[in-house]
């Protein structure tokens, strides 16, 4: 049977990343994808990298990844598109500038400085084209945005150059533990390595329900919209504090506009669907924020199977009824920026035994009752 | 909710005779179109068309007459200037009228899109002064505005010839007629002609018409196999191979077609499974002999579901009333059968006539699948034929991901005028079948609509 160090199940961001990472600390690397590489929620979220409001648990993980973000050329030999142009979350009332300014202490405290106040004179500075009535915001100067795809495939690409053999097309149909090995059965024969890691994404739960845990994670199409062409009119990142809000205009002068509004996902079929009366909610955001977007023609929409669970931030890190078995998985929406350090992560743990990175909150027995 | 049993989508043949059928049966329907007035492409703007232009266009124009004198007699609930940018499986659907959005559903609904051109992307397509012969006609209909100019025809297929013949009947100067029916494909159609003489008024039509152009002493160069529009600003010539030997021809108008392909965009909105007809090179719905695709109480009809002709459209758009008549029990299977069996049988002749058009004009792969890499092949985003092969070199697998690589089918469009040239060129050179590299995943808006707009269809 062909045998390598490491099997990955999961060919999104995290899944090469994990590929790459273990690649370069000297593992041989089996991926295996159900579909093609970044089919899903990796190849087509919004390109967001963003530091900026991200669950309190997740900021040394995402600093971390910033760091890598910055030299992703170094790493991929591929800009991936990265570009830094700020994240700023817009506070429509006093009410929502206090929040913010608590959110910013918060992160101050844990010894992180990349989130701080703007007023109203610096949010206009930032954002000229912005309603009126806005009262400032957070911004991470440092944050931006890339091409999800081209980033996807760039990890694949290097890991490849790095000897990570990529199975496409190929289920998983069944684990097996054959003494101290894996034993992983996919429509295209057998495969077994002594370590497996589980980046399946919203089919992660499937998999660990394999190996005795039960996951709450729940399949879900993240949609997104695209408007045609206009005028630069926006540099940084937009989201909202009192309302569900991505909104970036990205080079070739079109808008992307998302904001974690919901499709249906079919994860059996591989597809979504999408709502478009909750496509109109997000595009009310969109043009309640910035009123000159009324008239603005939407070109195309899309959606992206994500896995979610319950506390929004994802499952990382040993598996807990399974010896040798590691999971990253259930990213929930803003894992696109957590790709290349959950890789390096995964790579710590399975080459050292240990990381840096706190990963307490991320164990996937935290939903259990016992 | 809106009550309706029926939407039909499309008033050309197979829209039109649907909802009429549909109507007759007792079902409640609406017809929604997005042109001004009813009749498709083929039928269009034929109410307001004089006299003097009928002639000039000819009988099968005409013809649609009284379809559509059947259709406005009709209770049918026709709804003009209504572009559908939504369909789910739901059958929910997004409708834009008067710019205004909403949303309507219906107990069933039949797609009947009609066809397009397929793409024919040479060296200098987009030149101004380059168009098809489509859009040729549609001048004619819409305003009956034909070009001062000679001009050049180009390709193949019936709607070329019948232009030509159409431009001489009005007047027109037609310089050459450049025809890349290959040599060798009436060799192979040879065998089918038995199919096309069971319906002998098809040949006899197009035979006609060829004798016509040839009498009215058009200069026509055959098997033509290969072609460059040239211009700096504008088209200014055009370049023809004949023989390994090229050629050139002034010209400030070159009209070319070879061929209509489905317009699958609103059963691929919706989710309908498709399937690559080699036949036709062309993809085409998965439907059963009603016009059912895979989805419960969606439909397609007429050149939407594969290219036959408004002939055979009609008789698919009846079928598929019948079909939803009997699906909503207003008719009983039995009478479904017993009205459907001629029908049946009249499209079965229609299929086999068609067979031979297929097989005699199917267009050369070197105008299928440009060998220049600068030809551009996505209009909308300037995307070239050398950059989508590069996609491939990058691993990139099929027309999806040439999105995200290359923005190539990105455009307002939604790669109706690209789409099969991308998925030709990945597939030739990934040495796979066009199957195998799919297509777009097409999704809402099919037709741009304003953030205002949509926001106010959910109110």
């Amino acid at each position: 049977m062909a045998t390598t160090d490491i099997i990955i199940i999961g060919g999104g961001l995290h899944g090469c990343s994990a590929a790459l990472h273990l690649a370069l600390a000297n593992c041989s690397v089996r991926v295996i994808e159900q579909s093609y590489v970044g089919r899903h929620a990796s190849g087509v979220n919004a390109g967001g990298v963003r530091r900026l409001g991200r669950d309190l648990a997740e900021i040394p993980l995402s600093a971390a990844s910033m760091e890598i973000w910055h030299g992703i050329e170094d790493l991929v030999h591929d800009d991936c598109g990265f570009a830094v142009s700020a994240q700023i979350k817009v506070a429509e009332t006093e009410t929502e500038l206090a929040q913010l300014r608590q959110r910013a202490a918060q992160v101050q405290a844990l010894g992180f400085t990349h989130e701080e106040i703007i007023d109203q004179a610096e949010l206009r500075h930032w954002v000229p084209a912005i309603a009126p009535h806005c009262v400032g915001g957070l911004i991470a100067r440092g944050d931006g945005h890339a091409n999800p795809y081209r980033t996807t495939l760039a990890f694949k690409r290097r890991a490849e150059q790095l000897g990570v053999r990529f199975h496409e097309n190929t289920t998983v149909s069944g684990l097996q533990r054959v003494g101290e090995s894996w034993q992983v059965e996919t429509n295209a024969g057998a495969f077994s390595a002594p370590v497996l890691i589980n980046c399946a994404g919203a089919w992660g739960a499937r998999i660990a329900a394999w190996l005795g845990e039960s996951i709450p994670l729940q399949p879900t199409a993240l949609m997104l919209m695209v408007t045609e062409r206009l005028q630069h009119f926006l540099d940084p990142v937009l989201g909202a504090a009192g309302r569900a809000l991505s909104f970036k205009q990205v080079d070739n002068g079109t808008v992307i506009i998302g904001g974690g509004y919901r499709g249906q996902a079919y994860p059996d079929t591989q597809s979504t669907t999408l709502d478009c009366r909750q496509l109109a909610r997000n595009a009310r955001t969109a043009f309640t924020l910035f009123p000159h977007m009324r008239n603005v023609r939407i070109v195309r929409a899309w959606a992206g199977i994500e896995g979610m669970l319950p506390d929004g931030i994802p499952v990382l890190g040993p598996a807990s009824q399974a010896p040798d078995v590691f999971h990253a998985f259930g990213f929930c929406g803003p894992g696109f920026q957590l790709g290349p350090a959950s890789g390096r992560v995964i790579a710590e743990l399975v080459t050292r035994g240990q990381t840096n990175i706190p990963l307490e909150a991320f164990r996937s027995d935290r939903f259990s009752s016992s | 909710m809106s009550g309706h049993d029926l939407a039909v989508i499309g008033a050309g043949p197979a829209g039109l005779s649907a909802a009429v059928q549909a109507a007759e049966l007792g079902l409640k329907v609406v017809l929604l179109d997005e042109q001004a007035s009813p009749g498709g492409q083929i039928y269009r703007a034929l109410e307001q068309a004089s006299p003097a232009l009928q002639a000039m266009l000819g009988p099968d124009y005409s013809y649609g007459a009284q379809l559509l004198g059947t259709m406005r007699q009709s209770p049918v609930d026709y709804r003009a200037g209504a572009s559908v940018w939504q369909l789910n499986r739901e059958r929910e659907i997004g409708l834009l009228q008067a710019g205004k959005a909403q949303f309507i559903s219906a107990a069933r609904v039949l797609i009947a899109g009609g066809a397009q051109e397929r793409p024919f992307p040479i060296p200098g397509w987009t030149l101004p002064g380059v168009m098809s012969a489509g859009a040729g006609q549609i001048l004619l209909k819409g305003g009956a505005l034909k070009p001062a100019q000679a001009v050049v025809l180009a390709g193949c297929g019936p709607l070329l010839y019948l232009l030509a013949w159409q431009y001489l009947q009005a007047g027109v100067r037609i310089a050459a007629l450049l025809d890349t029916t290959p040599k060798a494909n009436y060799r192979a159609a040879a065998p089918l002609l038995p199919g096309a003489l069971g319906l002998p008024g098809y040949l006899r039509k197009g035979l006609r018409m060829l004798r016509a152009i040839r009498r009215a002493g058009v200069p026509v160069h055959k098997h033509v196999t290969g072609l460059r529009a040239l211009g700096s600003t504008r088209l200014e010539a055009v370049e023809y191979q004949q023989q390994e030997r090229w050629q050139r021809l002034d010209t400030s108008l070159l009209l070319l077609h070879q061929g209509v392909v489905p317009n699958v965009q609103m059963s691929r909105v919706a989710g309908c499974g498709h399937d690559w007809n080699e036949n036709q090179l062309c993809w085409t719905p998965t439907l059963d002999e009603w016009g059912n695709t895979d989805i419960d109480g969606i439909m397609v009809a007429g050149d939407n579901g594969g290219i036959l002709g408004a002939r055979a459209a009609e008789l698919s758009g009846r079928l598929a009333a019948l079909e939803s008549a009997s699906q909503l029990q207003r008719i009983d299977q039995a009478e479904r059968d017993r009205r459907a069996a001629p029908l049946h049988k009249q499209l079965q002749r229609e299929r086999k006539a068609r067979r031979f058009l297929d097989v005699l004009y199917r267009p050369l792969p070197q105008f299928r699948i440009p060998a220049d890499d600068a030809t551009l092949v996505c209009r909308c985003e300037e995307v070239s034929a050398g950059e989508i092969r590069r996609t491939v070199e990058l691993g990139c697998l099929g027309p999806n991901q040439t999105k995200s690589f290359c923005r190539a089918g990105m455009g307002p469009c939604q790669g109706r005028m690209c789409g099969l040239t991308v998925a030709e060129i990945i597939a030739q050179q990934r040495g796979v079948p066009v199957a195998e590299v799919g297509y777009y995943r097409l999704r809402a808006p099919l037709k741009p609509i304003t953030l205002g707009q949509l926001a106010d269809a959910a109110e």
